[in-house]
């Protein structure tokens, strides 16, 4: 038990998208949750493989488009219809067709935003430093090598288990990363 | 990686399936409908063909969204489409069937347009009338026709071409020409809904009109030729070429055009509203009375917030149901669109002081030949379908096309 506190995971190594492909469907069959996988250029399909979830990105990018319409057209009645009310042309000044280019670029404002900085977020980021960075072999996964990295967080891992499951998925070399 | 197109279905459409009957089934009852219709046409030609007006222009705009639908295609040089673009392919070469259908609105159209008579005093008209004059009109209508049958043809025409196999070169020529064709096919389309939709109304005028009718057109080329791929998978065709992520992107597409054709809607609307000026906002008012502004406001419902919530997730899209239901609803409330343009027009034009034009309502007789003409276009379509090869074969494409995946 010493040994998993001072232990952030298991990184193995692959030298092909195929050989990390069936690595991946092995590890999300072994029932781990806590586990990535780390390609030079995105690998179609790996999603699938790993077993990852929709994205939650959607439904956030929905909950601020709303809030962004509804604070647009709420902000513009208060200002134009009871805090200081002009004479526009004559016109009302609950006057909704004024308001709906403001509405609409404040939704896609929102949205967009949202979309950025959940993306952000969501990947965990800004961090100035990673385990994974200790690796030297790691510095490939920017060239030609794939790597899949499993958490001793995740409460299946044991080491030399852990460590075996790897081997047997074909990787051509694994390595302990310290916390 | 894959050498080879590996296409396990069909490419024909095989000699026992229900679309070898449709043509025939579809002709009859186009045939009949426009029969019926005749017969309302006796009692009254002038509404009448009011009526034909609006169904030949709700069906020519499914065939002129399927022209842009290739253009594009071919414009952007796009892989993931070559499996869904014979389809689109097929609705555009039924170009020879709306010059037919075309004739008759030649015949009656001093009967239509209302520029065709000016009043004496009427100086808008008479400023306008070095355009909108009955031997321009019909030139102008013959050059449209000719550019529809030329890119028609000649798109489609290459396109089958290459099913002989060794004929791959022909991409980048169709690559080539999809360039001018687009142009040639924006401003065709332009003008002919200045000539034919809103000429109907001739004191009014829209710069961005011709935008407003491109964006339905392409949403409702879009929606028939999903809806015709759907229909060859519901008989078993093509089932194992067309996947969930060609449905997809069909659906993105869709669903853009119905943002798109709000916002072109809304960007008409409130310029006018906001400049308040008599001779622009016409247009408006006649569509917001006589029964005419519960179509107007219920529009903004049917046509936009229902559509973009429907299609909003994308398991809707990946689910052939709720993309069939989008598709339909699309169509219906496109033809609502036009009908919406096209009959507050009737009797509008030529009142006098005080008189108010006809009040909203639908004519029995109007839907009829809507569905008379829709057959026929859909005889002609899937005569195409039951004799050729439904997938482009030969196109160098195919491969990335039957490997599309989403990402």
């Amino acid at each position: 038990m010493n040994q998993t506190s001072t232990t952030y995971g298991l990184l193995a190594e692959y030298d092909s998208t195929h050989g990390i492909f069936e690595a991946c469907q092995k590890v999300r069959d072994a029932g781990y949750k806590k586990w990535d996988a780390c390609t030079p250029f995105p690998v179609h399909g790996l999603e699938k493989a790993m077993g990852l979830p929709a994205s939650k990105l959607p439904w956030m990018v929905l909950g601020a488009a709303i809030t962004g319409a509804s604070l647009a057209i709420i902000f513009m009645v208060w200002v134009s219809a009871f805090d200081y009310p002009l004479n526009i042309g004559g016109k009302p000044t609950w006057s909704i067709p004024a308001f709906i280019p403001v509405m609409f670029e404040i939704t896609i404002l929102f949205s967009a935003l949202t979309t950025v900085f959940g993306m952000i977020w969501l990947n965990r980021l800004p961090a100035w430093h990673h385990p994974l960075f200790q690796s030297i072999r790691f510095e490939r996964v920017t060239d030609d090598k794939f790597f899949i990295v499993i958490e001793s967080s995740d409460p299946l891992f044991d080491q030399k288990r852990t460590q075996k499951l790897l081997e047997d998925t074909g990787a051509i070399k694994t390595e302990v990363l310290e916390a | 990686m894959q050498t080879a197109a590996k296409i396990t279905d069909d490419m024909k459409v095989p000699s026992k399936s229900f679309w070898h009957k449709m043509p025939i089934i579809a002709f009859m009852l186009g045939i009949m409908c426009i029969l019926y219709w005749v017969t309302g046409f006796k009692a009254d030609p002038h509404r009448a063909m009011y009526g034909y007006l609006f169904a030949f222009i709700c069906v020519l705009s499914i065939a002129l969204g399927a022209m842009f639908f290739v253009i594009i295609q071919h414009l952007s040089r796009a892989g993931w489409s070559v499996v869904v673009r014979r389809i689109a392919e097929f609705a555009m070469w039924t170009m020879p069937l709306f010059v037919v259908l075309f004739l008759p609105i030649a015949f009656w159209a001093p009967d239509i347009f209302p520029w065709s008579h000016i009043e004496t005093g009427d100086v808008i008209l008479e400023n306008k009338a070095s355009y909108l004059n009955m031997n321009f009109f019909m030139v102008r209508s013959a050059i449209y026709f000719a550019i529809w049958l030329l890119i028609g043809w000649w798109f489609y025409k290459t396109s089958v071409g290459q099913d002989q196999g060794n004929r791959q070169e022909d991409t980048r020529k169709l690559w080539t020409l999809s360039a001018p064709a687009v142009i040639l096919f924006a401003l065709s389309l332009t003008f002919a809904s200045f000539d034919w939709l809103m000429s109907l109304q001739p004191h009014w005028f829209s710069t961005i009109f011709g935008v407003y009718f491109f964006a339905g057109c392409f949403l409702a080329g879009m929606a028939f030729i999903t809806l015709m791929l759907l229909g060859l998978q519901a008989a078993g065709i093509l089932t194992k070429t067309v996947t969930f992520e060609h449905y997809q992107d069909l659906g993105k597409l869709m669903f853009g055009f119905t943002v798109f054709w709000a916002y072109i809607a809304f960007s008409q609307f409130m310029l006018y509203w906001y400049a308040n000026i008599p001779e622009e906002t016409e247009f408006y008012m006649h569509r917001l009375q006589h029964g005419w502004e519960y179509v107007s406001y219920a529009m903004i419902f049917t046509n936009f917030f229902i559509p973009f919530f429907f299609l909003l997730s994308r398991h809707v899209k990946r689910n052939k149901l709720g993309l069939a239901l989008f598709c339909c609803w699309t169509l219906l409330v496109h033809f609502l669109d036009l009908y919406w343009i096209i009959m507050p027009n009737y009797g509008a034009h030529g009142l006098a002081e005080g008189a108010h034009p006809p009040h909203a309502s639908i004519h029995g007789n109007d839907l009829i030949l809507l569905a008379g003409m829709l057959s026929l276009f859909i005889a002609y379509v899937s005569y195409f379908v039951a004799r050729k090869n439904i997938v482009p074969i030969g196109d160098p494409k195919l491969i990335e096309s039957l490997h599309f995946e989403n990402a």
